[in-house]
């Protein structure tokens, strides 16, 4: 009887445990009853995620997960991070360990339309790059025949940089690693001519090396590398709400709402358009499953797109990168998010 | 009729088995059947396809041609001979050097026993991938950049890429020379035979000597080296041997050593002082009597707990995947499973791979096990 007992406990915990991954709660549901946000971040890339001494997250992809958890429960820290290796990443997003992915990911098109993912916008324009020793004296990637290459596993960066010297018919020797620190270290050590990955992570992983000075940036761009956040495929008003709180960052910026004067504008602007934004007028965030206020609680939060940019990445971060293709699209940029009405 | 089977035992038995059997089927089923279900309805891509496909990416070291047009298939095959290569010959080091130790770990000469036992001690209770990012980082830094490699005759180079060593080019003639330095071989192997009288297979040795050395010194004369030679950023040309390789198998193989030690040393031990008394009493040599009485019952403790460090290694040597040697993990593993996506495939086929190695080792060593195991007790 003992052993006819265990045996049912097991298959019940079985089954159970098989029905509870069959079924797929709508995920906001399932975020606002646990109290937190999920979020999947990278094991630390200074600038898009990177814990300090304390344990505290920060960067622009962290901030994207500190606005969303603003937007839902009115408090940006009520996210839990979880960070994941290049190739740990889509599996964690599939699985349902975490709600969203704001991990430095390119949005490509197998990504989209094969892991069951849906890419809700861009948070940054980036492109893959190239770092070598000062030394070496090399001023353009087209002079590097030959040249061994350090970069991370499970990567589009594997792929470009095959495809780029096939392309101009150089040869390479590729060695990759898990994790990114040991490929900085690698590289560090000398195993490596070449240092590749995307042009935002060489300006963060350059502050790793023993000399950041004595390592130079080449200037090509071999690739499109648009860095997004992404969540599961087929639960359409989680998706929604991932895109918006992308773009009411945007729209922030672009009307002129920062974390400053966010209280003020909410009341006093007459702009129609700020007043859309920030729930003065209609109801806009009824429809995503938030309340009215949840753009004001996320730029108060956290900071509108340029506000968390300049922060993490621009000119008040170690990095001073340049916003480039990452300026509103009204200077000169590529940042355009459709308007709130 | 029904309720007097019940009682009988042996039914019973049966009984439950199938109950269980049908159980872990009906869990098996439901598991991939749920997979299978939950990956279709959220629109994630399966099946085996994708091994066809284009890999479009490039590999540090492989032992056949590959590039970035070969198939994932092909990438597959390549991460499982670096594992096979990496393992074997890691197998090999691990075993020679944890019999040195383990016999030194008994040594009268107190020296000796402690470094032996400072050793094992040392090595088994690191983890591994803490020494294998000693020797790799270690081993990278206090090796020369390409330019100022250590240069050995002219012919080998070792720098922080590797070592280089010139490999022959088969020159014309060459196939039939080795052909001469084979038949002569075989000749002087044949004169063990006790055909003709002692005089005449000296002479016939002689001669087979005389030929290997002429043939040998011919190949030397006339065989082209490629060498490798310095060329922009790296040396090209000969054979390299990559450091990611070389820690992987010093890490492997000195880590495992010391458990194998330990293995050897209890093995030694268990043989009863009275036998190693006996035999001396007899008038064996010392010798003798570790080769004749020691060595053979020793074994016969050591070798199943030596299976289990060889099929350790085996798996360990998927730690390769931390320091960019590109075996089986790192390429198909890591890399493949990420630009196809096929998580589920990659791992089943990844896990398969793995348990049929340690099944084949565990075969071949329960094969010999079973040859010099005790009879008839």
């Amino acid at each position: 009887m003992r052993t006819m007992r265990k045996i049912l406990s097991f298959a019940v915990a079985a089954a159970s445990f098989a029905a509870l991954s069959a079924a797929s709660a709508a995920t906001l549901d399932t975020v606002k009853s646990r109290g937190h946000l999920a979020c999947g971040v990278s094991q630390g890339l200074p600038g898009f995620s990177s814990p300090d001494d304390k344990g505290n997250w920060s960067g622009l992809d962290v901030d994207y997960c500190r606005a969303i958890a603003a937007a839902i429960f009115g408090d940006a820290s009520k996210v839990r991070y979880t960070p994941l290796s290049a190739k740990e990443r889509f599996t964690a997003l599939q699985s349902g360990e975490i709600d969203v992915l704001s991990r430095n990911t390119t949005w490509t098109q197998s990504r989209d339309a094969g892991l069951g993912l849906s890419f809700a916008g861009v948070i940054y324009y980036d492109g893959q790059g190239f770092m070598v020793h000062k030394s070496l004296g090399v001023k353009s990637a087209r002079e590097l025949n030959g040249a061994t290459a350090c970069m991370n596993a499970g990567t589009t960066t594997e792929l470009n940089l095959a495809d780029y010297f096939r392309t101009h018919d150089m040869k390479f020797t590729p060695v990759t690693f898990e994790k990114s620190d040991e490929t900085v270290a690698a590289y560090d050590a000398g195993r490596c001519d070449v240092y590749s990955t995307d042009q935002s992570g060489l300006y963060a992983e350059r502050l790793k090396l023993k000399k950041p000075d004595d390592h130079v940036i080449l200037p090509e761009i071999i690739s499109k590398e648009p860095l997004g956040p992404s969540v599961r495929q087929g639960d359409n008003q989680w998706f929604n709400l991932a895109r918006w709180v992308l773009f009411a960052m945007l729209d922030a910026e672009e009307l002129g709402v920062t974390s400053k004067n966010v209280d003020a504008m909410a009341k006093e602007s007459k702009n129609p358009e700020i007043r859309r934004l920030l729930g003065a007028e209609g109801k806009f965030g009824a429809s995503l499953g938030v309340d009215e206020a949840w753009v004001v609680r996320i730029v108060k939060q956290v900071g509108n797109y340029g506000e968390s940019f300049d922060r993490n990445l621009g000119i008040q971060s170690r990095l001073k990168i340049e916003r480039g293709l990452n300026r509103l699209w009204t200077q000169g940029g590529l940042m355009y998010a459709p308007p709130v009405r | 009729m029904i309720a007097r089977h019940l009682t009988d035992p042996r039914l019973r038995a049966y009984l439950w088995q199938a109950l269980a059997l049908a159980a872990v089927i009906w869990l098996g089923a439901t598991l991939v059947g749920n997979t299978v279900t939950n990956m279709e309805s959220r629109g994630i891509a399966s099946g085996f396809g994708f091994l066809g496909r284009n890999a479009g990416f490039g590999v540090t070291m492989s032992l056949i041609p590959f590039g970035e047009t070969s198939s994932f298939a092909r990438a597959f095959l390549v991460g499982l001979l670096n594992t096979l290569l990496v393992s074997a010959l890691a197998i090999v080091f691990a075993t020679a050097l944890g019999f040195v130790v383990g016999v030194a770990r008994l040594s009268p000469n107190w020296l000796v026993a402690k470094l032996a036992a400072a050793y094992v001690e040392t090595l088994r209770n690191i983890p591994l991938l803490l020494q294998l990012f000693f020797w790799y980082f270690a081993v990278l830094r206090a090796l020369p950049a390409p330019r100022g490699s250590v240069d050995i005759g002219g012919l080998v180079f070792l720098n922080n890429r590797g070592l280089y060593l010139p490999v022959p080019i088969a020159a014309p003639g060459t196939p039939e020379a080795l052909t001469v330095v084979g038949v002569a071989i075989l000749l002087a192997a044949a004169t063990a035979f006790r055909l003709g009288s002692p005089a005449a297979r000296h002479r016939v040795r002689l001669g087979c000597f005389a030929l290997i050395g002429l043939a040998v010194f011919w190949l030397v004369v006339s065989v082209g080296w490629d060498r490798p030679r310095l060329a922009g950023f790296n040396f090209r040309g000969g054979v390299s041997l990559i450091p990611e390789f070389v820690a992987l198998v010093v890490a492997l193989s000195t880590y495992t050593a010391s458990f194998i030690a330990e293995v050897v040393r209890a093995g030694l031990q268990s043989v009863p002082r009275g036998q190693i008394e006996a035999s001396l009493a007899l008038g064996l040599s010392r010798r003798r009597t570790l080769r004749l009485v020691v060595v053979p019952q020793a074994l016969r403790v050591i070798f199943p707990p030596l299976t289990n460090q060889y099929l350790n290694l085996t798996k360990n040597s998927s730690l390769a995947t931390a320091i960019a040697y590109p075996d089986l993990v790192s390429v198909f593993g890591g890399t493949v499973l990420n630009i196809t996506g096929q998580a589920v495939e990659v791992i089943a086929i990844t896990m398969a791979v793995y348990l049929a190695i340690s099944l084949a080792i565990a075969f071949g060593m329960g094969r010999y096990n079973r040859a010099v195991a005790m009879r008839g007790t």
